[in-house]
């Protein structure tokens, strides 16, 4: 039996906690009363039917990593879209950190995807879930994502979540057993300027707990092997700015992207992407990319090629260094012609070149910086119906 | 005292919202261009998702990439 006084309290608890409620249904109703009445229109849709298969390559820096991918999304009675993605990377890994400390290995990462979603007035509700299997890494994630049209279908407003949990484990040592968890929340906003102008703004905060280096990777300490120790908490936030714009005036058929992305993490890690895109339509059928994109970091507080004291945390990740990264993309896109209307079949053929260049990550075999260049190809049928 | 503050607020955001609000611009009909491939953000869900997965492994940066969904579930 509570004593009075904490009965009292539990109800002027949930008396504030109704008026709260209660407020906040109101102040939601002033707020999007006017721009949910002017989009009233407009209703949002259910993603198109498609099914797609892709061929992927990358290789690069002693890592080649291939395997197919299949996606197969369906509505059902046009009040549910389902979808399931299943994707396969056979990885070859003979990466600079595996040759100077260990030997080359192959294994296989198989992901499954499925999601839901469905739309509600001018809202699409998503659900998401995800298994990722390797021999020694297993992750699983679900994420909720809600994308809303307002003013007349002008601003698509979206915010979404995942949770994520991953077993972590070591070949060779059964023992050897960790998690890791991650809470990742994203919001962004597309925006119509004019009738030939996109923008979107996206934002997302990842946190990320538990073990969070890889058990086989080793770091520097007055040029000794150690194991790697990095924290075991990280939190991070970045956003992205792009545009869209139709230059349909001066080139025909075509388009020009620009997207710029500012990363920082509790790591002391600063980033920053830029990618420029552009696309043309050539001749019945013909469609063409091209895509630049530089990425550019700074090290982690812990990093170090070769620690000259001991600190708790050293990671000689190369991922975590300081380090540039330009790539230059092409795709090309053929739609099949004479198809029944309502089925459109694309065969889409693309390639990227990336060269990355790090500034603070010795390579152990010759003693200059190391730098290596990668292939991306990735081949695609794709048919919505 | 309070919940009057509250209501007079609410109040007064939801005349400023039935006068000031301006109104969307681009009618629909105008959005032609707008659904031209050339201007989806994306046209391949597959291929985006290897890209993202492509970046996510050899960089240290994540976030923000207008991918639904996300994630790695790798080491």
């Amino acid at each position: 039996m509570a004593p009075p006084a904490c009965k009292g309290a539990a109800v002027a608890a949930t008396e504030a906690l109704r008026r709260l409620t209660q407020a906040l249904q109101r102040l939601l109703h002033a707020l999007l009363g006017g721009a949910v009445a002017s989009g009233a229109a407009q209703a949002a849709t259910l993603p198109q039917d498609k099914a797609e298969a892709m061929y992927h390559v990358y290789d690069g820096g002693g890592v080649k990593a291939t395997g197919p991918a299949l996606l197969v999304r369906k509505s059902i009675a046009d009040r549910v879209s389902l979808s399931a993605q299943y994707y396969i990377d056979a990885v070859s890994n003979a990466s600079i950190d595996v040759v100077t400390t260990a030997s080359p290995f192959k294994e296989k990462r198989t992901a499954w995807d499925f999601s839901a979603d469905t739309v509600v007035r001018d809202s699409t509700l998503a659900l998401s879930l995800s298994r990722s299997t390797e021999p020694d890494y297993i992750a699983e994630a679900v994420g909720v994502d809600v994308s809303h049209e307002v003013f007349g279908g002008m601003t698509v407003v979206s915010l979404g979540t995942t949770r994520a949990r991953d077993q972590v484990g070591k070949k060779g040592e059964p023992n050897f057993k960790d998690q890791a968890s991650h809470w990742q929340y994203r919001a962004g906003v597309t925006q119509i300027l004019t009738p030939r102008w996109l923008v979107s703004l996206n934002a997302e905060a990842v946190s990320n707990s538990g073990y969070l280096g890889s058990p086989y990777r080793a770091a520097r300490v007055f040029g000794a092997a150690v194991p790697e120790r990095n924290p075991r908490t990280r939190s991070s936030r970045a956003f992205k700015l792009r545009s869209l714009y139709d230059t349909g005036q001066f080139v025909a058929g075509s388009s020009v992207r620009a997207e710029f992305r500012r990363y920082w993490d509790n790591w002391d890690i600063k980033a920053s992407t830029t990618e420029f895109g552009w696309a043309q339509h050539v001749g019945q059928g013909w469609l063409l990319d091209a895509s630049l994109r530089f990425y550019t970091q700074g090290k982690a507080l812990f990093y170090s090629d070769n620690a000259q004291a001991e600190t708790t945390y050293v990671s000689r990740n190369r991922q975590l260094s300081s380090f540039k990264s330009t790539s230059l993309g092409a795709r090309v896109s053929y739609t099949w012609p004479g198809l029944p209307q309502a089925y459109d079949v694309k065969l889409i053929g693309a390639y990227e070149r990336k060269s990355f260049r790090f500034a603070d990550f010795t390579d152990l075999r010759n003693g200059k910086p190391y730098a290596y260049d990668a292939n991306v190809l990735q081949l695609t049928v794709q048919a919505t119906y | 005292m309070r919940q009057l503050s509250l209501i007079l607020g609410l109040a007064a955001l939801a005349a400023l919202q039935g006068c000031a609000a301006p109104q969307p611009w681009v009618k629909p009909y105008e959005r032609e261009k707008l659904a031209d491939p050339v201007m989806q953000w994306s046209r391949s869900s597959l291929a985006d998702k290897h890209r993202e997965h492509i970046h996510l492994v050899r960089e240290g940066a994540r976030g923000a990439t207008g991918v639904q969904g996300g994630g790695c579930g790798c080491n």
